[in-house]
């Protein structure tokens, strides 16, 4: 087990144990007296119109599609970053292809509209 | 100790994974793959494989989850509920779980998949993970690097082709 990852292990343990600990706490000592208001998804905010269940517009699709073909793009960032000192001008021109086509792409989601929401 | 945290993630994957294929709700099923995921990179972890750890986290967990979600509230989620779970091919499905489960213990029996010794690095072992892997993948890999910019490209022109239905000008 890698020593370094006991600080992360400790604030997932401490993270978890409050939220356990709340709800059994608020479980056990508190005094429930619901009502329709009360039990509402939310009870001190915007009163719900329709069920939250419906279909939602395939908009949202393309929108999760375009940020993870970024998100990939960051990943691939992250190596090259970390061994940029080691590739030195090698590492630069070898990205410049890589980063070239996804502006390419960029340029090509803004013209084509893809970033408005109409 | 590290045995221990490998069974503990290795049963939470099991677990989270059985109790997603026998949801009903969709949603509920999404959420626990999402747990899964997490285990997962606790188990990249252990390998010593940081760097996958981290896109198991980013990638899967964050943005494959969202596109999960997303297409799955495209759908009426509420008709899936009240559909039937399981269906004929389910015995048949199982026969070929339980094969390829057999085939996997078969290569690892043997002292596992031949291709993760080629590297010469043991696991754990790698000098900072990161760090080996930008420096292999930026020579050593380099056009399968470069193609992979084209292939998002790809993806994301298909996309668009697929859900904007005109050239708005």
């Amino acid at each position: 087990m890698p020593r370094e990852y006991v600080p992360i292990l400790t604030l997932l343990a401490l993270a978890g144990g409050f939220g356990l600990l709340t709800l059994a706490a608020t479980f056990l000592f508190g005094k429930r007296r619901p009502t329709a208001r009360k039990a509402a998804a939310y009870e001190c905010g915007i009163i719900p119109q329709t069920s939250a269940r419906g279909r939602f517009s395939v908009k949202f699709f393309l929108v999760a599609i375009l940020f993870i073909v970024f998100d990939v793009e960051t990943i691939f960032l992250y190596p090259w970053a970390v061994a940029f000192r080691d590739l030195g001008l090698y590492g630069f021109v070898v990205m410049l292809p890589f980063m070239g086509l996804l502006a390419a792409s960029l340029v090509y989601e803004w013209k084509r509209g893809a970033l408005e929401w109409d | 100790m590290e045995l221990a945290f490998f069974y503990l993630f290795a049963a939470g994957i099991v677990g989270a994974s059985l109790l997603m294929v026998t949801r009903a709700n969709v949603i509920h099923a999404a959420l626990l793959l999402v747990l899964a995921f997490l285990f997962m990179a606790g188990l990249f972890v252990l390998a010593g494989a940081e760097f996958l750890a981290g896109v198991q986290i980013l990638i899967y967990a964050g943005g494959i989850m969202v596109l999960y979600l997303f297409s799955i509230m495209l759908m009426n989620v509420g008709v899936a509920v009240r559909l039937r779970q399981w269906h004929r091919q389910s015995v048949l499905a199982l026969a070929a779980a339980v094969l390829l489960g057999a085939e996997v213990w078969a290569v690892l029996g043997r002292g596992g998949y031949p291709g993760a010794k080629a590297w010469g690095w043991g696991l754990g072992q790698t000098p900072g993970n990161v760090e080996a892997l930008g420096e292999v993948l930026y020579t050593k890999f380099l056009f399968p690097f470069e193609v992979a910019s084209i292939l998002l490209l790809a993806a994301m022109i298909g996309a668009i082709v697929l859900a904007k239905r005109e050239i708005t000008r």
